[in-house]
């Protein structure tokens, strides 16, 4: 009988964690596919972060670092630089990468550190229970903007593909959703670039994932997906911010 | 040599091939050496945005079964202390250099000792404890980078040569190597890419199963009797029939062995005791002295932070009195001298 669907052997049989409707599960998928399509799973180190992709370190069957909070490019720098053949990636959610790893982050950039990044935003605290992180929206009630994030105290978003793309050391920046077929398919696109980018030994590279928190949000998962599309996609676009490949050079940036 | 530079090189013949670190004073020689010299034997140096970033590249290229290290000097090392943990939580194997300034806060930048607490009691949050060694000469320093890292290997855990400002900044003559680079143990458990060839590694200190995490740190502590048991190096200096027994280690035991030697030359039977290995406490030394001595003096460079690990290893069968200088101020020979002639209340 033909196969015409199989996990792919880069994640393993572990159940997730994950609360339903999350999309932590498809970004898994989409970079075990990667990995396969690649032949990468054996020369890979993933670092998984603290939040809720913690235990990501189960689920891929590659190698695997589990990481202080915010530290995971410091960490795939250590890696990488101890034994640059390994195909080195973190998996990081917004606070751990947008507020507490922050330096760490825009270092590796900087620094053009030849590591993958994938990072999920969702907008949201989600493994401590539903606080403001540096990517919530300008109102957005979480569970530390009890009255909506007021930009006076609070200050605004972080637009991280934005923010890296201004540095030299950033070699490939894109930022993608998961929330219909069509853009799950440009993000497994976007994944696989940036696993290219690491094999040409072009530099940093990012990938951020618009994703959604029903359980944290408060929405059923299919209200979240409209609630992302109405209100995350408007304020962090999708699309390519930086893109140093040749094929890319020859045509237009957007 | 100068201290800083010797320990460095001491680093590179011992096989450490990935240096981490960021500037700080009185450290700074030995990162710069780093980067002048690694290169030239296909090693990695990088200079990282932090202290704390420093400490996990050591904790990932240590991870990836590499021989890393970084160093630093007493703020910084505050800094690391998440890395120590998370690398003692991960039983992960790494140097760290503490070549200690005063403090608290951004303190002084002239020698100390005053991070003994810190390096002996709690490095990191947790239940935990890493290797420390005090070296007290140049020598000393090179000597101990690659039995440091050797244990800290076999082991499981990070080690820290526990330095001064007055040893990272001294110079003294030194044989350092000619030795072959040696070839480290093979880590079955590092993330460097499985090849398909095994089971996924997984380096980590999460455990959420409260009775998992018990049992881990519990079999860690086994490990930790063991080094306790086997690993402690004291310095045993005209103590056989010392009455004052001084107790002190790095740059403070060097001006404390000068002081009991011209105390001998003054008829008053006083000996030193050096420990090398603050973790693990060189006990039993101790205790062998506390059979003939009649009383402790600790000399240190902060405010009496050895005291209390003399005092219990004597099990509080002697007195330990203590004299030190602390905020960067270095003790002469005449004031520890004069400390020794108190306690012998003149006796001869």
């Amino acid at each position: 009988m033909a196969v015409v669907f199989e996990k792919p052997h880069a994640l393993t049989d572990a159940p997730t964690h994950y609360c339903p409707g999350c999309t932590h599960g498809i970004i898994h998928r989409l970079i075990a596919e990667c990995l396969d399509e690649l032949g990468l799973e054996g020369s890979a180190v993933g670092v998984a972060p603290v939040g809720c992709a913690v235990m990501a370190y189960n689920y891929f069957s590659c190698d695997m670092i589990q990481s202080p909070h915010g530290r995971a490019p410091a960490i795939a720098t250590g890696v990488k630089r101890a034994l640059p053949s390994a195909a080195v990636f973190t998996y990081q959610g917004d606070g751990d990468l947008a507020a507490i790893g922050t330096a760490e982050t825009v270092h590796a950039a900087a620094r053009g550190e030849n590591i993958c990044v994938f990072f999920v935003n969702n907008a949201i605290y989600g493994m401590t229970g539903g606080q403001m992180a540096p990517t919530t929206l300008p109102g957005q009630v979480t569970q530390t903007s009890p009255y909506g994030r007021d930009v006076k105290t609070a200050g605004y978003p972080i637009r991280v593909c934005e923010l890296l793309s201004t540095l030299d050391g950033t070699a490939f920046a894109q930022r993608v959703a998961v929330d219909c077929v069509r853009n799950v398919l440009a993000a497994k696109k976007a994944v696989k670039k940036a696993f290219q980018t690491q094999l040409d030994g072009r530099g940093f590279s990012i990938v951020e994932f618009i994703s959604s928190c029903p359980t944290n949000w408060g929405f059923t998962p299919s209200e979240a997906l409209v609630w992302l599309r109405e209100h995350m996609l408007p304020y962090y676009p999708l699309g390519v911010y930086k893109d140093t490949s040749a094929q890319a050079q020859g045509e237009a940036q957007p | 040599m100068k201290g800083n530079e010797a320990l460095a090189q001491a680093a590179i013949d011992a096989g450490c091939r990935c240096f981490f670190g960021y500037p700080i004073t009185p450290q700074t020689e030995l990162a710069a050496y780093m980067a002048k010299q690694m290169p030239k034997v296909g090693g990695v140096y990088l200079q990282a945005e932090s202290e704390i970033a420093a400490i996990n590249m050591v904790q990932g290229a240590a991870a990836a079964g590499v021989r890393a290290m970084t160093s630093s000097s007493s703020p910084g090392i505050s800094l690391k202390t998440e890395g120590i943990s998370y690398m003692c939580g991960s039983d992960l194997p790494a140097l760290i250099v503490n070549v200690q300034r005063g403090g608290p806060g951004l303190g002084g930048i002239q020698p100390s000792q005053a991070d003994y607490w810190q390096a002996t009691k709690a490095p990191g949050h947790g239940d935990l404890h890493i290797l420390v060694f005090t070296p007290s000469s140049v020598q000393e320093m090179v000597d101990l980078v690659g039995k440091a890292f050797d244990l800290a290997d076999k082991y499981r855990m990070p080690a820290m040569i526990l330095a001064d400002g007055l040893l990272g900044q001294m110079m003294e003559p030194v044989e350092i190597g000619g030795k072959e680079v040696p070839v480290p143990a093979a880590k079955p458990w590092a993330a460097c890419g499985h090849r398909n060839q095994r089971e996924h590694n997984i380096v980590n200190s999460l455990y959420l199963t409260a009775s998992e995490l018990e049992d881990l740190v519990k079999k860690r502590f086994e490990r930790y009797r063991e080094i306790e048991a086997k690993e402690p190096l004291c310095e045993a200096y005209l103590v056989d029939d010392a009455d004052i027994v001084v107790a002190a280690y790095g740059a403070a035991a060097r001006i404390a062995k000068a002081a009991v030697r011209t105390a001998r030359e003054r008829g008053i039977r006083a000996g030193l005791l050096r420990p090398v290995t603050v973790w693990p406490f060189p006990k039993k030394d101790f205790q062998a002295a506390a059979r003939h001595a009649s009383r402790f003096l600790c000399v240190e460079m902060n405010m009496g932070q050895m005291v209390d690990d003399v005092r219990l290893a004597v099990e509080c069968s002697k007195p330990v009195g203590f004299f030190g200088t602390t905020g960067g101020v270095i003790p002469t020979p005449a004031q520890v001298l004069e400390q020794i002639e108190n306690l012998s209340g003149g006796a001869r």
